[in-house]
């Protein structure tokens, strides 16, 4: 039981949602100013 | 409903002045097409989010969340990280720079040039062309529906105005007022969503005590007695999985999660969106707000969808699905209607309105640049102002989506008609486009056959599956049932199960696999020096 959600096919599913939204965060981040060498 | 009239009259107000605004930026084509690819990078990752989610993914898929519960959150999980992590450095670079390269101004023209073929640009517009409508004729249905319900006016009379005002900034703005509108538009949609999943888990006790309540419904007798008959389709509850290879576990896993979670990538409105920024820098700039963008969009509109069932079944007895009377389409509109403050319902009517028009525009857009720049100025090499060709374009799919939304609703269905109008054109363009749009941007020695047999023989598969072999969408369509006198073909035959089998399960594979073939078979016919031109900088 994870987050009061008792089948594990769901809670990871609750969980990957929010850990791959951090992804997208702590990537763009780390890459804020790579890339922009304007063509 | 005063104040509810006010404050749309001045959102829709804001929008026409961001169609002004586009309009006195628009000075050519690229302009018109692709937003003269300066734009910023928060901008472009809010109308990206916004175009991406619409009222189908709230209303429509929300709804569905009443029905299936958390099990759609995997497919939160596959927007976020296929839809946006993935779409973005994996595609987005390389789409901008080939697109820079080409300088293309629409999907279909990234594909016909990479492959040097009017063929495929011309083929793929028209699918756009015919098929586009219907996603939007979805998002139209699902806006316009929820308007009608809070203004206690007829559908019909709220669809006429809806569709003038988009029809006003689309046509007028060009690509710089769809994005500068649809990043407004965002910021109303993440306000109304984050305002509205703090509201609810506060409702329900806290993300535990709520989720375990939903665990917990399952457990009452009168609940049981209510999805007795959901149960028989492989029902278990709003926080499990529906039982392995039962109907509803194909509906989750095959139409609802991998349809849209893969079809994502080569949806031609929001792959135009990486043309438009100058470099990759804004590309990585613009997953941020990405991806916590659409957690905050599906993520809470499939949570909001489930926890449905506890309020509602705490305060009148019923499961979400029974309250809403059997139809899944009405779930959030009845959520919302019953339980959040006036004030929050006109915030909620603005989130709507912003999700709707936000995908909206981008649809129209994309269908007349389809038509006006890849039809009769490339294909066809009509001459004419393009700008002024693809404005007619636009009003046509307004038109045509317009009366496919009023068809929709005098179906009156039960069978949750918007969300699945939108998987079906999400598993279209995968099969359709997927395995080229992937070749081009990867491989250097896939020939102009390898293409043009993939999309080829990926739509026309599809198509068929669609149209005659899966059982919910033949059933709906109804042209197999006229054709042949049965819902769809395998019915009472011994391969009947599989036609609860989405079509993007089957065709998306297929036409991978054409695409590889007829590649390795014809690598000989590749011009090196086009290629080097197309992957220059990449």
């Amino acid at each position: 039981m994870v987050l009061g959600i008792p089948d594990f096919w769901i809670w990871s599913a609750y969980l990957l949602s929010v850990g791959s939204a951090l992804l997208c965060v702590i990537y763009g981040l780390i890459n804020w100013n790579r890339d922009g060498g304007e063509q | 409903m005063l104040f509810n009239i006010v404050a749309t009259v001045i959102f829709i107000s804001i929008m026409v002045f961001f169609g002004y605004a586009g309009y006195k930026r628009t000075k050519n084509a690229s302009d018109f097409n692709i937003a003269g690819r300066q734009i910023h990078p928060f901008i472009m990752a809010l109308s990206y989010g916004a175009t991406f989610i619409s009222t189908s993914a709230i209303v429509g898929f929300g709804g569905n969340a009443g029905l299936f519960g958390l099990s759609l959150l995997w497919l939160t999980f596959l927007n976020i990280f296929v839809g946006v992590f993935i779409a973005f450095v994996c595609f987005g670079k390389r789409t901008r720079q080939m697109g820079h390269n080409l300088d293309s101004h629409t999907f279909p023209e990234l594909l016909g040039l990479r492959y040097q073929s009017k063929f495929i640009q011309g083929f793929s517009a028209l699918i756009i062309f015919l098929f586009m409508p219907v996603y939007a004729a979805a998002v139209l249905k699902g806006g316009v529906g929820f308007l009608a319900t809070q203004f206690g006016i007829d559908f019909n009379v709220a669809l006429f105005f809806f569709v003038i005002i988009i029809a006003l900034y689309v046509s007028m703005g060009g690509l710089k007022g769809v994005m500068y509108s649809g990043a407004f538009q965002g910021v109303v949609m993440f306000v109304g969503m984050l305002a509205l999943i703090i509201f609810v888990y506060a409702k329900v006790g806290g993300v535990t005590a709520g989720h375990k309540a939903l665990t917990d419904l399952m457990d009452n007798t009168s609940v049981q007695e209510q999805v007795k008959k959901l149960v028989g389709n492989g029902f278990q509850g709003w926080t499990k999985m529906p039982v392995f290879n039962s109907p509803y576990w194909w509906s989750v896993v095959t139409s609802i999660v991998m349809g849209v979670g893969i079809g994502v990538l080569a949806q031609p409105q929001l792959v135009v969106r990486f043309m438009t920024v100058k470099s990759n820098r804004e590309l990585n700039r613009a997953v941020v707000s990405g991806g916590v963008f659409i957690l905050f969009m599906t993520g809470v509109a499939f949570v909001i969808g489930a926890l449905s069932n506890v309020l509602l079944f705490r305060d009148t007895g019923k499961i979400a699905l029974v309250a809403a009377n059997g139809v899944i389409d009405d779930i959030i509109p009845l959520f919302i209607k019953t339980y959040l403050p006036e004030w929050f319902g006109t915030l909620f009517l603005l989130t709507l309105l912003s999700a709707a028009m936000s995908t909206l525009s981008s649809q129209y857009h994309v269908v007349g640049t389809s038509i006006g720049r890849d039809i009769f100025e490339k294909s066809l090499k009509i001459k004419g102002d393009p700008v002024i060709i693809t404005r007619v374009g636009i009003v046509i799919s307004i038109l045509f989506s317009a009366f496919l939304a009023w068809l929709g609703n005098q179906l009156k269905t039960d069978i949750g008609l918007i969300a699945q109008a939108t998987t079906v054109f999400f598993g279209l363009c995968a099969t359709a486009f997927l395995p080229s749009y992937i070749g081009a941007l990867y491989f250097r020695n896939v020939s102009r056959k390898a293409a043009i047999w993939s999309i080829v023989s990926g739509f026309t598969t599809s198509f068929i599956w669609i149209f005659f072999i899966h059982g919910k969408n033949a059933s709906t369509i109804g042209l197999c049932q006229a054709l042949f006198g049965k819902a769809h073909l395998l019915a009472g035959t011994g391969l009947a199960s599989l036609a609860q089998v989405d079509s993007v399960m089957i065709t998306f594979p297929l036409s991978m696999l054409v695409f590889a073939i007829v590649a390795l078979l014809t690598r000989k016919s590749v011009d090196k020096s086009h290629v080097d031109k197309c992957f220059e900088g990449i």
